[in-house]
This record gives C-alpha cells, sequence and structure tokens, in this order.
C-alpha cells in the first residue's frame, strides 16, 4: 500500500472533486499526500477479524411512516432567498441539455 | 466578589433566583466582555444584538417559576458556527457559507430557546470544523485567552476561547475527532462528547456522520452535565439519535474502577503533562478508587483509521456545497465550469486537502486497503475497549500529548493531526468522553492548562461526570 502521489494524481482527484488546483500548489498537495499516506498506511500491517465477527451498531435502519406534512408553502420564501438566482419561486441554473 | 459573566451555570442560577441580579445584567456582562476582547481572541465571528423579548421573557419566567425555571433560563451562551440559528448566518467559518442564513433552528438550538437560554454570538472555528488549532479558519485564528501567542485548540476553539475569557458562560461545540475536548483541555475548561446518537445533529453542518457530535463546554462539570442535559435526547429529524434505552445501564459503585492503558503513555507526551495525570491518579487510589491496568492494542491504529474514515465521509458530505442553491456562486462558462469555480473559490486548503484525500481512499482500487480497512478496524476498537469495560468503568488517559502551542508551530498536516492521537478513539467508537482540567505546566514563563480525558461506555455519560466532578473537586 505504499502509495505515492504524483502531482498528476492530484490534479485527476481534484478533477473528481470539482475542484481547480493551481499548478504551483500540484506540487506540494502531492507531498503532503505522501506524508498522510504514509502515516495512514500503518493501516497494513493490521490483521482483522472477518466479516461475519464484526458487531453490528445499535440503531440502524430507523425508518418512519410519512405524515403530517407541513402546509404547503410555508417554508419556501426562506429557501428561495437563500436561491444565488431565483425566476419567481423556481431555483434558475443553467441549461443543461444542449439541442445541437 | 466574582464578575457575572464569571459565574458558572449553577451559580448564576442560583443568583437569579435569589434576585441578587438579573438576565439583563447578566447578560451585559457578558456581552460587554465578549465586546471588549473580540478583537484580541477572535472567538466570535459574529456578536449579536440583545434580544430584548427573550431576555425579559426569562427574568418572567424565573421570577414566576423560581426554582422549576430550567437551569439554563436568561444564561448567555455561545454557539459553535456550524449549528444553525433562524435567521443567522451560519458559516462553518468557511467563505463557502459566508452569506448563508440558517432558514431554522437545529434540534440543540430549539431545545435552549425552550430552556430560555440567550445567545451571545456565534464562534469562530476551523473550516468546516477540519483542524485542531483553529488556524483553519477563513477568518482569522483564535487566540488562547491563557496565552494568546497560543491556539486555543479546534476546531471548537472560539467556543473554548470565548468561555475561557468570560465572554459566554459556557458554550457549544461540535466533535468529529477531539473538536471539543482538545480545546476544553487547551483552553482549561470542561468539555463533552457525547455518545453518537445521544445529541441530534438535525441543524449540525455536517463533517463526517458517523463521527460527528454536539456537545458542551462548560467552566465546571455541573455547567457540562446541565447543558447535556437540556439538549440531549431521541429526535425524529435525525435518525441516529437514541434513547435511554438504547445501551443497557451502567451500574458503578461509590468507588470507581479506572482503567488506565499504560503502554500508550510510553512515549511522545511531555513529561511534566504526564506527572500532572499521575498525580490526579494517586488521588484517585488515595480515596479509595481502583486504578486497572488495561490493554487497548489496536489503539496505536486509531489515527490511521480516523484519517481514512473521516475524509470519506467529509468528501461525501462536502459535496453538496456546488454553486447551485446557496452557499458561495461563481459562475463559468457551463455547469461543469460553475461547480468548479464556486467550489474552488469557496473551499479553504485544508478543506481541499481533505476532499481530495477522502475521494482518493473512496476511489476505485483503494477502497479495499483504505476505507474497508479502516471500517473493519473500527469494529475491532471497538470490541477491545468493550472487553476492556469488563473490568473498569472508565478509562484514563491525558486529553492531549503537549498543552497548547504556538500559532504555525504544526505545518505539515500529520503533526496537526497528531494533536488528535489520544481523542479520535471516542469518535470511532462511539462512546462518550469527557476532558476536565487536571492541573497546568509552565512553558516560556506561560502556565497552560492540561486535561485528563475519561471515556465510558456507550450511554454513561454520568459515570463520565461523576470521574469528572472527583478531578475538580465538584459535588454534583
Amino acid at each position: 500500500m505504499a502509495t505515492k502521489a504524483s502531482p498528476e494524481d492530484v490534479r485527476r482527484l481534484a478533477a473528481l472533486s470539482r475542484i481547480e488546483i493551481s499548478d504551483a500548489d500540484l506540487q506540494s498537495f502531492a507531498e503532503e499526500f505522501d506524508a498522510i499516506l504514509a502515516y495512514v498506511g500503518k493501516l497494513e500491517e493490521l490483521t482483522l477479524p472477518s466479516v461475519s465477527e464484526r458487531v453490528l451498531p445499535a440503531v440502524r435502519n430507523v425508518l418512519r411512516e410519512d405524515g403530517e406534512p407541513h402546509a404547503p408553502g410555508v417554508y419556501t420564501e426562506k429557501i428561495v432567498e437563500q436561491f444565488p438566482e431565483r425566476d419567481g419561486n423556481y431555483l434558475s441554473v443553467k441549461q443543461i441539455l444542449s439541442h445541437d | 466578589m466574582t464578575k457575572l459573566n464569571e459565574l458558572t451555570i449553577t451559580e448564576a442560577a442560583r443568583m437569579l433566583r435569589a434576585g441578587e441580579c438579573t438576565v439583563r445584567e447578566l447578560w451585559d456582562a457578558c456581552a460587554l466582555v465578549a465586546q471588549e476582547r473580540s478583537l484580541e481572541l477572535n472567538a466570535y465571528l459574529e456578536l449579536f444584538d440583545a434580544d430584548n423579548v427573550a431576555i425579559a421573557a426569562a427574568q418572567k419566567r424565573i421570577d414566576e417559576e423560581g426554582e422549576k425555571a430550567p437551569l439554563l433560563c436568561g444564561i448567555p451562551l455561545a454557539i459553535k458556527d456550524n449549528i444553525l440559528i433562524e435567521g443567522h448566518v451560519a458559516s462553518a467559518a468557511s467563505k463557502m457559507l459566508e452569506n448563508y442564513t440558517a432558514t431554522y433552528d437545529a434540534t440543540v438550538i430549539k431545545k435552549l430557546k425552550e430552556a430560555g437560554a440567550l445567545f451571545v454570538g456565534r464562534t469562530n472555528m476551523d473550516e468546516f470544523a477540519m483542524g485542531s488549532s483553529t488556524e483553519n479558519s477563513a477568518y482569522g485564528t483564535v487566540k488562547n485567552p491563557h496565552d494568546v501567542s497560543r491556539v486555543p485548540g479546534g476546531s471548537s476553539g472560539g467556543s473554548a476561547s470565548a468561555v475561557a475569557s468570560h465572554g459566554a458562560i459556557a458554550s457549544l461545540g461540535s466533535d468529529t475527532g477531539g473538536s471539543i475536548r482538545q480545546p476544553a483541555a487547551h483552553c482549561g475548561l470542561v468539555g463533552l462528547k457525547p455518545t453518537y446518537g445521544a445529541v441530534s445533529r438535525y441543524g449540525a453542518i455536517a463533517l463526517g456522520s458517523s463521527l460527528d457530535q454536539i456537545g458542551p463546554f462548560g467552566k465546571s462539570v455541573a455547567d457540562t452535565k446541565a447543558l447535556f442535559e437540556t439538549i440531549y435526547g431521541k429526535d425524529p429529524l435525525d435518525a441516529t439519535t437514541t434513547d435511554s434505552s438504547t445501551y443497557p445501564v451502567r451500574e458503578c459503585g461509590e468507588k470507581l474502577r479506572i482503567g488506565v492503558p499504560r503502554h500508550l503513555l510510553t512515549e511522545g507526551i511531555d513529561a511534566d503533562l504526564l506527572e500532572a495525570f499521575e498525580t490526579t491518579l494517586t488521588k484517585f487510589s488515595d480515596e479509595g478508587h481502583t486504578l486497572v491496568d488495561i490493554e487497548l492494542p489496536t489503539s496505536s491504529y486509531a489515527l490511521p483509521v480516523y484519517y481514512v474514515i473521516m475524509p470519506a465521509e467529509a468528501s461525501a458530505n462536502l459535496a453538496r456545497y456546488d454553486g447551485v442553491r446557496y452557499g458561495h456562486t461563481a459562475r463559468g462558462k457551463d455547469l461543469l465550469e460553475d461547480y468548479v469555480k464556486s467550489k474552488t473559490e469557496g473551499f479553504g486548503k485544508e478543506t481541499i486537502r481533505r476532499i481530495l484525500l477522502g475521494t482518493f481512499v473512496l476511489s476505485s482500487g483503494y477502497i479495499d486497503a483504505y476505507y474497508r480497512k479502516a471500517d473493519a478496524a473500527r469494529g475491532l476498537l471497538t470490541s477491545e475497549y468493550d472487553e476492556a469495560f469488563k473490568t473498569c468503568d472508565v478509562i484514563a488517559f491525558p486529553t492531549t500529548p503537549s498543552p497548547a502551542f504556538k500559532f504555525g508551530e504544526k505545518t505539515d498536516p500529520v503533526s496537526m493531526y497528531l494533536e488528535d492521537v489520544f481523542t479520535v478513539t471516542a469518535n470511532l467508537t462511539g462512546m462518550p468522553a469527557l476532558s476536565v482540567p487536571m492541573g497546568t505546566v509552565v512553558r516560556a514563563g506561560s502556565t497552560l492548562p492540561v486535561g485528563m480525558h475519561f471515556t465510558a461506555p456507550k450511554g454513561a455519560e454520568d459515570v463520565l461526570f461523576k470521574a469528572g466532578a472527583f478531578v475538580t473537586g465538584e459535588t454534583l
């Protein structure tokens, strides 16, 4: 697991994360990544129990019946106020499908 | 006479009921000091105007109900900036949410309002709670009131600094890997990370959803307990919340059995801090409590496990900030460019680092080696703690290996991450943990507080309070 991160790896992860990293920062991110991964890589030494021996959490799969809806529109204005762009009570976004 | 803002919750509540001070006077005392020290400490991102209606209502309730009024009625509190208060900005100290106004109250805020508590302001923190020094805030660092050349710890550094400087009577923070307990230790306060699920996270800005808990800072164990008892409980709006029947009740006798994992204390801890720890342990045994040697062999892997799980969850949680519906918005030539510009401009460096790290450990080809392995190790760690709790009531070690450090002292990420070496395990196991002041050490002429850390089985906060009160010399 002794992974080495190259500036190119960092650029690829940034693209997956929808983040842009300047060329100047790529190298330092890669170096920090190496240090972090070297530390986290200690995990490799661990021998772990099989899946069947694992303990499940006390609270899981919490479901409830739908019910008691609030009156329509009572929160609309507050939420719409946070929109960067609005068209009436609609969220205005860029066109995502092209007609070309 | 002690100044009003320097009182504990229990002292202030007594004086309010005895008519020795008014809610207005208590508010004014806290608000004034918060204002006076705001430039120097930067503990608050925003100080709220006095809520005259709430102040009058709290006074009326105390006058009418007396002892029956909630203990927190009329008490000014500081709230970490990742907890939503309707109508106020909640920025998580990020440029991303600089102009985001909370559209609803977090459940903890709703409960505090019902109890009549008042809010002095929202406190500075590491951006999205990522850090151990509050140096990652987009709005400047927070200073430690014990020595302003030092960090208050983090990520809830503002909540700790605000209370330690008496700019609030008590406060709320959040703890994902030690973010309440470590700043509590560095600022000489009591800090609690409740059992996972004990306190609702509805209205808390998420970092690592399997780790995050909201919890209190207080000047005493009694204050911390009072705040916890006001905010805890099952909440239909947070499916991870538990109730008193979820975990078996832990019976412990008058005398506690304190488990000490000696093998974790052999290196990396400052000698005088370890001495303060040993002195405190001796006080326990002198009073008839029992010290038990315990083994937690997987503990040395806890921090690597944490730095896989937490970034993985952070990268998923922070994906929601895309510039489309709320938060920082930048526009490019197409929708993809909108996302990229908004995120790149909105997030700080440590946030980006953790998003990338999380994306890496979850990516095809690495998820088994990192994320799945860490998740399994987490289970092993929990079963070791469960095993240890068969022979002891609480587990004790120092909260941090060293006292508060100077600004800029820890420049590489790994050395900063090591600040949380003792605290992360309670988040990974979901167990409740408390830091209480256990003494002081001297660094370069400054007297700095250090903390003792107790972990208890899930649902056993009361055992923690008992152990903590012994250290502080309180009678609960």
